[in-house]
């Protein structure tokens, strides 16, 4: 008995002992100045493959400074959530990177560094961003939280041989055409277009593009005003591919990422792909040829509806940032290091992406017609996403409603103006549950 | 710390002294039980209760981005997440309201079959046959496999374009083979199939380990007077199980209400509607929106609702079990 006891209290006083070690661990998980976590977005055709690119870059950083970098790559549909868990409990990342939309919505969490001065020369002085990529970075006359990483923005992909076969000499000039064209494309178990249907980020990219065009907008003075006309129009302009004129693949209402539309496209179920530059890394990693495809700039409302703007993209992108508290200066260091002239080159090409400082961009690999047309649609027909602090909450709201009507039209159901209406209304409820 | 430093020491001293008096004994038998709770306490403590306090102090917050990193000096909101949880005019207290239908409906039919299943199989492999380990070992494994392992699989066969389902479906000529599974209405019978795949195994492993008990002699004296297989499961093997199946149905209810990680998994952040179960529901709305506050609430009407029904049902279960 006695020895029975014994060993118990062995036992406790060692668990106690295993819970002191335990928190010991926790709290010595703060960065030192020779480590950097870092949170990458997924760029390329897969997570591997961003592992991949970044891996001998960040050998050769750590072979400059010193610091050794443990990278994450985290996809699309998971980053944000991530942020945000990192930033309550205030384990994060020391270096994130942050679709640039959210970048007034990141700021107002307090959760990263602000670019003032001192931090902005840290990383090579605000002068060196492109101007365009600059101006998604927070809101207007705010210090920037985050600073511009890669350029995006938005295309037309299309099959040379299914628009040749179709007896369409060229890409569409205007949506309506666009319609049309694919109409003449969708026989059989072919469709003219493939859309990420179930992705909320691009959902709501389109439906703020197309709000442009038919001359809405999703905020007035801050305030949401979600179930304009010309927003449900916005909404529809999109989601009728599916619903009303059925050219775009059923499976589309499943395509959680523009990934998986790529699928539907490089496999000739699909002629037509709208996606954001980078889509190339993906089209040809599934095996699809250059001469296969081309690329135009996505068609608009012609003529526009009154009010209407002629936008075709958002300015896309990724910014890269840095929490607050962790190894700050190590984390100046590797965002100087990923934005300088030569890691743009070489990161830029490996992902298709757009340089976003201005030496970057004069380099001779980024003289393509087709990059030329991608940095046109970014200087000239680009809208930045509302720069509010709403921002991320719009994406989440207002995209997976979509998402919802999309799989509705998916599952035979018609979308109709008023479904458009009360799914927007409801996603307005639930963004000002928040306010 | 003190309490088991007294203990070694008390310890010790009982090991030097061997004339301990009664009293002394006694005293010691009176904070042993104590101590030995004490690692169980502090964990559970650590683990369960203070983050639910948490978790009932943010619900009265209005914690939304602004204050995540600062969340202690989040305003206080008094009872309007409340509200909005329970306004059932409203979008969010509605689409709560339906969630929580969704979710009834999908425990009742989840436990119904995992439960029928799980006896029905423990019946039958209560007799020794040829491969009856081996029947066993192959019905548990759905339950040994790691959740995502498992329900990714499902995820890829009930894919519209490329899942095996439909494929064998277009096969056999049952359907066209465009079935999409994982939207729309059918979302629900997708969950509800996996669920039960993944649940009606520990359904039967609880219910063999039952029947092990069992004395035979009572099937055997009652197979001499005559009666069937169906007399004596009714007669003998339920009533027998009662025990058991009391606290089975009750566990299968509550993890099939909580159930976050099978619905995650299988429709990873694009829930159908047929299928928005209440965890879900109350993940979505608070990262949706970052409106942490608001879940927290849903949480806690959620963590009111369990320990009503768990309650009434062990009220309930345990009065008949005590007239029986």
């Amino acid at each position: 008995m006695r020895k029975r006891i014994l060993g118990a209290v062995a036992l406790s006083a060692a668990m106690l002992a295993g819970t002191g070690g335990l928190t010991a661990c926790s709290s010595d998980s703060g960065s030192d100045s020779k480590t950097l976590t870092y949170w990458a977005s997924n760029q390329g055709s897969s997570i591997q493959n961003d592992k991949d690119v970044l891996g001998p870059e960040l050998k050769k950083f750590t072979k400059q400074t010193g610091i050794k970098v443990n990278l994450q790559v985290i996809g699309w549909n998971d980053l944000l959530n991530k942020i945000t868990t990192a930033t309550t409990s205030g384990e994060g990342p020391d270096v994130v990177n942050i679709g640039n939309t959210w970048s007034a919505s990141m700021a107002a969490t307090g959760a990263f560094v602000d670019f003032d001065k001192s931090h902005m020369d840290q990383v090579g002085g605000q002068d060196k961003f492109l101007a365009t990529s600059m101006s998604s970075t927070g809101a207007k006359g705010k210090t920037p939280a985050s600073v511009p990483l890669y350029g995006l923005s938005y295309g037309l992909f299309y099959n040379k041989k299914m628009f040749a076969d179709a007896g369409i000499s060229k890409p569409p000039a205007s949506w309506q055409e666009l319609v049309t064209d694919a109409q003449k494309l969708t026989k059989g178990k072919q469709y003219g277009i493939t859309l990420a249907g179930a992705s909320y980020t691009e959902n709501a990219h389109f439906a703020y593009i197309f709000g442009q065009q038919q001359g809405g907008d999703f905020f007035k003075n801050g305030k949401p005003t979600f179930t304009s006309p010309q927003n449900v129009k916005a909404v529809q302009q999109y989601t009728d591919l599916i619903a009303k004129d059925k050219v775009a693949t059923p499976a589309s209402a499943e395509h959680t990422t523009t990934n998986d539309a790529i699928e539907d496209f490089t496999s000739g179920k699909a002629a037509m792909l709208l996606g954001q530059n980078n889509t190339n890394t993906g089209i040809e990693a599934a095996g699809m040829k250059k001469s296969e495809y081309a690329v135009a700039p996505i068609p608009m409302l012609d003529p526009l509806p009154a009010g209407g703007k002629a936008i075709n993209s958002h300015v896309a992108g990724i910014n890269i940032a840095a929490f607050k508290g962790g190894n700050e200066s190590g984390a100046m260091k590797l965002i100087k290091f990923l934005t300088s002239a030569k890691e743009q080159v070489i990161l830029d090409k490996a992902f298709n992406a757009l340089p976003v400082t201005t030496e970057a961009a004069k380099a001779p690999e980024f003289q393509t017609p087709e990059n030329k047309m991608f940095v046109n649609v970014l200087a000239k027909t680009s809208a930045p996403m509302p720069m509010i602090t709403d921002e991320s909450q719009f994406e989440t709201t207002v995209g997976n409603a979509m998402k919802d009507l999309i799989a509705q039209a998916a599952t035979g159901k018609s979308v109709t103006a008023a479904d458009v209406r009360k799914s927007l209304a409801d996603a307005q409820q639930k963004m000002q549950s928040g306010g | 710390m003190t309490a088991t430093d007294t203990a070694v020491r008390e310890g010790r001293r009982a090991g030097k002294g061997s004339k301990d008096s009664r009293v002394r004994r006694v005293a010691r038998h009176r904070w042993l039980p104590y101590v030995l709770l004490a690692p169980a306490i502090i964990f559970e403590l650590l683990v369960h209760v203070i983050p639910m306090l948490t978790g009932i102090g943010i619900s009265f917050l209005k914690l939304n981005q602004f204050f995540l990193r600062r969340w202690l000096e989040a305003p206080f909101a008094g009872l309007s997440n409340y509200r909005y949880g329970v306004d059932f005019h409203g979008s969010i207290g509605m689409a709560l309201l339906k969630s929580f239908g969704v979710t009834i409906a999908f425990t009742i039919v989840v436990v119904g079959f995992s439960w029928l299943l799980g006896m029905f199989a423990a019946v039958m492999l209560q007799r020794s046959f040829r491969g009856r380990a081996l029947l066993r070992t192959l019905f548990l494994i759905p339950y040994a496999l790691p959740v995502y392992a498992g329900v990714i699989v499902w995820k890829f066969m009930l894919s519209r374009d490329n899942g095996m389902v439909n494929h064998l479906l277009a096969q056999l000529h049952i359907t066209d083979g465009h079935t999409f599974w994982l939207l729309g209405n059918n979302a629900f019978v997708s969950i509800v199939v996996v669920a039960v795949w993944r649940l009606w195994p520990f359904a039967l492993l609880t219910l063999m380990a039952g029947m092990q008990s069992l004395p035979t002699d009572v099937y055997e004296a009652a197979a001499v007077d005559g009666a069937g297989m169906w007399q004596q499961f009714r007669k003998l093997t339920l009533p027998m199980l009662r025990g058991i199946n009391q606290v089975l149905i009750l566990v299968l209810f509550l993890w099939t209400f909580n159930d976050f990680n099978v619905p995650y998994t299988l429709f990873s952040s694009s829930i159908p509607p047929s299928a928005d179960l209440i965890s879900i529901h109350v993940y979505q709305s608070s990262f949706l929106t970052w409106n942490f506050g608001l879940g927290s609430a849903m949480s806690v009407l959620l963590l009111l609702f369990l320990l009503v029904v768990t309650g009434l049902y062990l009220l309930f279960t345990s009065r008949r079990s005590r007239r029986a």
